[in-house]
């Protein structure tokens, strides 16, 4: 089910404003990439033209491949409806949909996508999902309950458990955690860890710490200098990005004597 | 030591300030009152006692603060009078028309009244409204068909899809323009455009719901677009990242979330059309008889209906009249609560 991805000399724009140069890569399937940088250094507009999230915005554009299972998501033709079903997305801000209940919400993807389905299929994937976001303990005898009345670490278990329902073959997350306490955090990187088995899994974070924890490999994206475009300055294995880096801009970084 | 001594002065501030007796607001109250009440025993008219005991109220609480606590708290007192005041402005106006129609009007309501029209088949039977509510309730409801349609996906056009293009702003001002249009022109306008298609003469109940819709769609498409622009863009992200097409968002996520706040929007547009006379009086006509048909024949509604009946004078016209006022104020309500209750299911939940 997990797909690598193959990025290959991406650009990024605002209208007419750069904000990623020249991004080459290759995610590995079944495994956990974090991407690290300064705020504003573009890491988190690369993950939205994962699945094509980034275009939302009113005149904002991609240039270049992004190849997943042999299809370039950029080629002209491709649904981006079709791509964000196969590769879903987690927020930073947990965004429960507040008219539905906590069941419907993690039925919402294939009830928008695909209609009716019977009640015991949905029981069946609404137990796998949240069983899958280690939270059917939780909220097993209140399903019926609004999402919106979870803390906020469950919450965002939900919004998980509403993404793998849909069985994408990648999973992207945007600072899953930045919102959360450090007990919630844990859960999920609990969660991170049990999930790459299934789905290749990109997270980008603010949190050295986290990145070396859960991931198997990193890339680090910096600004070339102020007003600049971001590009990536590093992608290696985690273990050799924290121990050795090729780069000294990843070194000042990660030792924390950045400037 | 000269340091010290400018600690010492420094740090002694007194945060003790002479106040006035907690019942001072009501001493005074009571004072002004009695100095009204004195005034009205005098010889002064009603309304000049109550201005009277008002003004000094307003002056006499602040100037006594103003000697005993300070400038600080004469100002707060003086804004505190002044606010209330404009309260009992804003408020004594609406309770005594209420009031009016409520007594002038409850008395005259009874089973005949809401159950017979003012067409007699004998010469002894009881005149009644029946006519004027059903032609109110058709008229309204085929405005609210029309605009309801029109003035929500006109919202989600301008939200959703023309977010700052040309086209958008241009819809946004005439959208602004229309709501100030003054219902006689709305009214001009359906029967011109009904006189066009069918010739001169011709009145409907459906041509007074086309000139009440004219009025009906901007209000809203205003208060449609002000709740979907509410609905937080983190919504519409996360339908879209779990493959969603984009009307799929919007029809099940994007509306939902926003329904509380536009049926309250259509439930303000319904109460500000329903008491329309003018516009009613060109094209929809006014008849005797209940006329269950919208697209036949004159339709009397109950705004008509009072204007008509205020015009005769006479004494039991008045009562139907005031009675008519009654029970389009009664409509109303009834449509008020309907739309919070409805709302209150609908609005997003929380725990």
């Amino acid at each position: 089910m997990a797909k690598s991805i193959d990025v290959s000399d991406v650009n990024i724009y605002y209208g007419d404003f750069l904000a990623v140069q020249g991004v080459n890569m290759t995610v590995r399937a079944g495994a956990v990439t974090a991407f690290i940088g300064p705020s504003g250094c573009g890491k988190s507009t690369f993950l939205r033209s994962l699945n094509r999230m980034h275009e939302v915005i009113p005149g904002a554009r991609v240039e270049g491949k992004i190849v997943v299972d042999g299809q370039d998501l950029y080629e002209p033709g491709v649904d981006p409806v079709a791509v964000r079903r196969q590769v879903g997305m987690v927020f930073q801000r947990p965004n429960p949909f507040p008219t539905m209940s906590i069941y419907d919400n993690v039925l919402a993807g294939l009830k928008l996508n695909a209609g009716k389905l019977k009640k015991n299929a949905a029981d069946e994937v609404v137990e796998k999902s949240l069983r899958g976001a280690n939270l059917w303990n939780e909220v097993k005898d209140r399903l019926n309950k609004p999402g919106m009345g979870l803390s906020g670490g469950q919450q965002q278990r939900l919004c998980i458990a509403r993404a793998i329902a849909v069985e994408p073959q990648i999973l992207l997350m945007d600072e899953p955690c930045s919102a959360l306490d450090p007990i919630s955090t844990s859960a999920i990187e609990d969660l991170i860890h049990e999930l790459k088995n299934d789905y290749t899994i990109v997270i980008v974070t603010h949190n050295m710490q986290q990145a070396a924890r859960v991931s198997d490999d990193t890339g680090f994206f910096n600004l070339k200098a102020t007003g600049e475009p971001g590009h990536l300055v590093e992608f290696n294995p985690t273990k050799k990005m924290f121990a050795n880096p090729d780069d000294p801009a990843t070194e000042a970084y990660i030792s924390g004597r950045f400037g | 030591m000269s340091t010290l001594e400018e600690v010492s002065t420094r740090v002694h501030v007194s945060l003790v300030q002479p106040r006035l007796p907690r019942q001072a607001p009501a001493i005074t109250g009571v004072i002004a009152v009695a100095l009204g009440a004195l005034m009205l025993v005098l010889g002064m008219g009603v309304v000049g006692a109550i201005v009277l005991a008002v003004v000094v109220y307003i002056v006499a609480l602040p100037l006594w603060s103003l000697a005993i606590e300070g400038r600080r708290s004469a100002t707060d007192r003086l804004m505190t009078a002044l606010i209330w005041s404009a309260f009992g402005v804003a408020v004594v106006p609406l309770v005594s028309l209420v009031w009016r129609v409520v007594s002038k009007g409850a008395g005259r309501i009874d089973g005949t009244f809401l159950s017979y029209s003012f067409f007699k088949t004998q010469i002894d039977q009881p005149v009644g409204i029946y006519h004027a509510i059903i032609g109110t309730l058709l008229i309204t409801l085929g405005a609210t068909i029309i605009s309801v349609p029109v003035g929500v996906m006109a919202a989600v056009y301008l939200v959703e899809y023309g977010k700052g293009n040309k086209l958008a702003k241009a819809i946004t001002f005439l959208v602004d323009v229309m709501t100030g249009i003054p219902s006689i022109v709305a009214g001009l306008f359906a029967f011109a455009l009904f006189t066009l298609i069918f010739g001169p003469a011709y009145v409907s109940g459906i041509g007074g719901s086309v000139a009440l819709s004219l009025l009906m769609i901007p209000i809203v498409v205003r208060a449609t677009e002000e709740m979907l622009m509410l609905v937080p863009d983190e919504l519409r992200e996360a339908a879209y990242a779990l493959g969603t097409p984009k009307w799929k968002t919007i029809v099940r996520i994007v509306l939902p979330t926003a329904l509380g706040g536009i049926l309250t929007g259509i439930t303000l547009a319904i109460s500000r059309v329903i008491g329309e006379t003018a516009p009613l009086l060109l094209i929809a006509g006014a008849t005797d008889r209940t006329n269950m048909n919208l697209f036949d024949g004159a339709m009397t509604t109950l705004p008509v209906l009072i204007y008509g009946q205020n015009l005769r004078g006479d004494a039991p016209a008045e009562a139907i009249a005031w009675g008519a006022a009654f029970i389009l104020i009664v409509i109303v309500m009834v449509l008020n609560l309907a739309a919070r209750i409805v709302g209150k299911i609908f609005a997003p939940k929380k725990g």
